[in-house]
C-alpha cells in the first residue's frame, strides 16, 4: 500500500496524485477453441486512484493507439453491483481485498513494480469466449430452473397483505444480495456452484412468497446446477471470494431443503 | 449473464442427467444427496473409530482383560443370538458403510475433476498460473483425496496384520489380541506405519467432522461455532488414544515381562480365559 496517509487513505484528497509502475501478465486467448497464452504488458504511470477495470482501459487505449486488438473484459455498472466483472488477479477472484468486486478494486492497494497476473475465471461450465471473458450463462440455466416466483396478475395487493417475519427478511435479503458474478465457482478447488444457488434458493425459500414453489423450485434448482458443477467438499473458498460475503450457511440450508425436497415433491404429487 | 462481446457456443451441460431411480436411491444420484450419504456413513465410521480406540484401551489393563474384551465382543447378543452372529451384522454394516463412503467420495471427486477441467485446455485438474492463496480451504480439507486413501490402505494392512496376523507367523496367536498387539507394534516400521497412519486418519476426521454438519444442513448460528470445536475434539481424542499404542508399546511401557499366562492357543488361551473367570 502505497497511499501516504494512514487515515482513510481511500477518501483522502492528499492521497491523490500518487503514481505506480506495474507489470502485467494477462491471459489471452482469440477464442473458445483457440490456444490461449499470457501476454506481459508494462503499464507505468498508473494512478493510484484508478480502478482495476480502469487500469484495464489504459492498458487498452496504449493498445489501440499502437494499432493492436484490445484486451476483452466483462464489466458493466463499475459500481459494485451488476456482478459483470470477473478475473482471477493473482490467484483470487475479484483480487485480494475481501468483499469487492474488481471494478472497485482500487490500484492504491497494490505497490509500485507489482507484477500482478490476470486469469479468466476458470471452470468447465465458464468457457472463455476471448481473452478474459467467460460464458456465465450456466448460471442463467439454473435461475431458469426456478429462482422466480409465479403470482397472479391484476389490481395491486394491499400493503403489508403479506405479513414477511423480520429475521425472514433480513436473511431473504443477505441471500439476495448475491450478484451472480461468478466468483464462488472461480475460488472452488471443485468448481462448485452450492454458494450462487443456495444463495438464488435462500432467498426465495425464506420468504412467504416463496413457499408454494419451495420444493419444486429447490428439486429443479440444484439438478440443474449439478448438470454443470462440480461437488462441494466444505472448503469455505467461495464465501472468502464472494464479493457480496454470503454466507456458508445458505449451502447448509439448501443441502437440508434438498433432501427435504425429494421427499416432499414426492407427497404433493400423490406418489406417497 | 449478460450478453459477451462474441456470444461462445453457450455452455452446455457438462454432465448428462441420469434417468431416475426409485426413491429413496435418486437421492443418492445427487451430488448433494451424495454428500448427504457420504456424511452419514461417515458418521457411522467415525463412530467404529471411536468405540474401536476405547475399547482398545483395554489393552493397558493387562492379557487377560484384553481377552475378556475381545471375548465379549464375540458373544455380542448374550444367549439369544449364536455366538459372533452380531459381531458379523456389525461387520457387514461397516464394511457397507465403508465401500458407500468410498464410492460416493471417488465419483464425487470425478465429478469435480470434470466440472474444473481448463476452460480452453485439455485434461487437467483446476489449476490458476497464480499460485493458489487458499484462504479458508485449510491443510485438512485439501488432503481428504489423500488422507482418505492411506487410511483405507491402512485398514487393509491392520486387519491383515491383526486379523489374518499375515505376517507375524508362528508368533500369531489367534485368540491372544495383547500379544499379537505387542508382537506387531514393537516393530519399528510397523509402528511407523501406524503412527503415520492414525495421524491422517486425525486430519481426515477433522475436515469430516465439520463439514458432515454442512452436508447434513445441521446448522444454527447459536451452535455453528462448537462445530470446529468438536473437530478438534474428536479428531485430538481419536489421535491420542490411537497413537498411545505403538508409542507405548516402542517406549517399552507395555510388554509381556509381568504376563503368568504362555503364549499360544491351547493352554494360553485357557490360562486368560482362566484369569478372566477370576476378575
Amino acid at each position: 500500500m502505497s497511499g501516504a496517509n494512514g487515515v482513510n487513505g481511500q477518501t483522502s484528497q492528499q492521497s491523490h496524485g500518487g503514481t505506480l509502475s506495474l507489470t502485467l501478465r494477462i491471459w489471452r486467448q482469440d477464442g473458445p477453441d483457440a490456444p490461449g497464452r499470457f501476454h506481459t504488458f508494462d503499464a507505468p504511470n498508473i494512478s493510484e486512484d484508478m480502478s482495476f477495470l480502469e487500469l484495464l482501459d489504459i492498458i487498452n487505449e496504449r493498445l489501440i493507439e499502437g494499432g493492436d486488438v484490445p484486451i476483452e473484459f466483462d464489466h458493466d455498472c463499475r459500481e459494485g453491483i451488476c456482478g459483470m466483472c470477473s478475473l482471477m488477479i493473482n490467484g483470487r477472484a475479484h483480487g485480494h481485498e475481501l468483499a469487492t468486486t474488481t471494478c472497485q478494486l482500487h490500484m492504491r492497494k497494490f505497490s509500485d513494480g507489482d507484477v500482478i497476473t490476470v486469469e479468466p475465471f476458470r471452470a468447465k461450465a465458464f468457457p472463455v469466449v476471448r481473452d478474459l471473458v467467460v460464458d456465465r450463462s450456466s448460471f442463467d440455466r439454473i435461475i431458469e430452473a426456478g429462482g422466480y416466483i409465479s403470482v397472479n396478475t391484476g389490481a395491486v395487493g394491499d400493503a403489508n397483505q403479506t405479513p414477511v417475519p423480520k429475521q425472514a427478511a433480513d436473511t431473504s435479503m443477505d441471500a439476495a444480495a448475491c450478484i451472480g458474478c461468478g466468483a464462488c465457482v472461480a475460488a472452488c478447488p471443485n468448481s462448485a456452484a452450492q454458494l450462487f444457488t443456495s444463495a438464488k434458493l435462500a432467498h426465495l425459500n425464506l420468504i412467504p412468497q416463496g413457499q408454494p414453489q419451495r420444493w419444486e423450485r429447490t428439486e429443479a434448482m440444484v439438478e440443474t446446477m449439478e448438470q454443470f458443477f462440480g461437488s462441494c467438499t466444505n472448503h469455505g473458498e467461495c464465501t472468502e471470494a464472494c464479493p457480496k460475503e454470503i454466507s456458508l450457511d445458505f449451502i447448509a440450508f439448501m443441502n437440508r431443503d434438498y433432501v427435504k425436497a425429494k421427499i416432499k415433491n414426492r407427497k404433493l404429487s400423490g406418489q406417497s | 449473464m449478460a450478453p459477451t462481446a462474441t456470444q461462445a457456443a453457450g455452455s452446455a451441460p457438462v454432465f448428462k442427467s441420469k434417468r431416475p431411480l426409485p426413491f429413496p436411491l435418486n437421492i443418492y444420484q445427487s451430488a448433494i444427496g451424495r454428500k448427504w450419504v457420504m456424511a452419514w456413513t461417515g458418521i457411522g465410521l467415525l463412530g467404529f473409530v471411536i468405540v474401536h480406540m476405547i475399547g482398545n484401551l483395554h489393552l493397558y489393563e493387562g492379557p487377560s482383560r484384553m481377552y475378556e474384551y475381545a471375548e465379549t465382543l464375540r458373544e455380542l447378543g448374550g444367549g439369544l443370538l449364536p455366538r459372533t452372529l452380531l459381531l458379523w451384522i456389525m461387520r457387514v454394516g461397516l464394511l457397507a458403510m465403508f465401500v458407500v463412503h468410498l464410492h460416493s467420495a471417488y465419483t464425487l471427486k470425478e465429478r469435480s475433476r470434470l466440472a474444473s477441467e481448463r476452460a480452453g485446455f485439455v485434461g487437467g485438474a483446476k489449476k490458476y498460473a497464480s499460485k493458489r492463496d487458499y484462504i479458508a480451504a485449510n491443510y485438512a480439507s485439501r488432503t481428504m483425496r489423500w488422507t482418505g486413501p492411506i487410511v483405507g490402505l491402512y485398514v487393509l494392512f491392520h486387519l491383515a496384520d491383526l486379523t489374518w496376523g499375515w505376517w507375524l507367523g508362528d508368533a500369531y496367536v489367534r485368540g491372544d489380541p495383547y500379544h499379537n498387539v505387542v508382537e506387531s507394534l514393537s516393530s519399528i516400521p510397523v509402528a511407523i506405519i501406524y503412527v503415520v497412519a492414525n495421524v491422517a486418519l486425525a486430519v481426515h476426521i477433522f475436515h469430516g467432522t465439520w463439514s458432515m454438519f454442512q452436508s447434513l444442513g445441521v446448522n444454527n448460528p447459536r451452535y455453528n461455532g462448537l462445530r470446529r470445536n468438536l473437530a478438534t475434539a474428536l479428531a485430538g481424542v481419536v489421535l491420542v488414544g490411537n497413537l498411545s499404542f505403538p508409542v507405548l508399546v516402542q517406549a517399552g511401557l507395555v510388554d509381556e515381562d509381568n504376563r503368568d499366562c504362555p503364549v499360544n492357543d491351547t493352554t494360553g488361551l485357557e490360562c486368560l480365559e482362566a484369569e478372566a473367570e477370576a476378575h
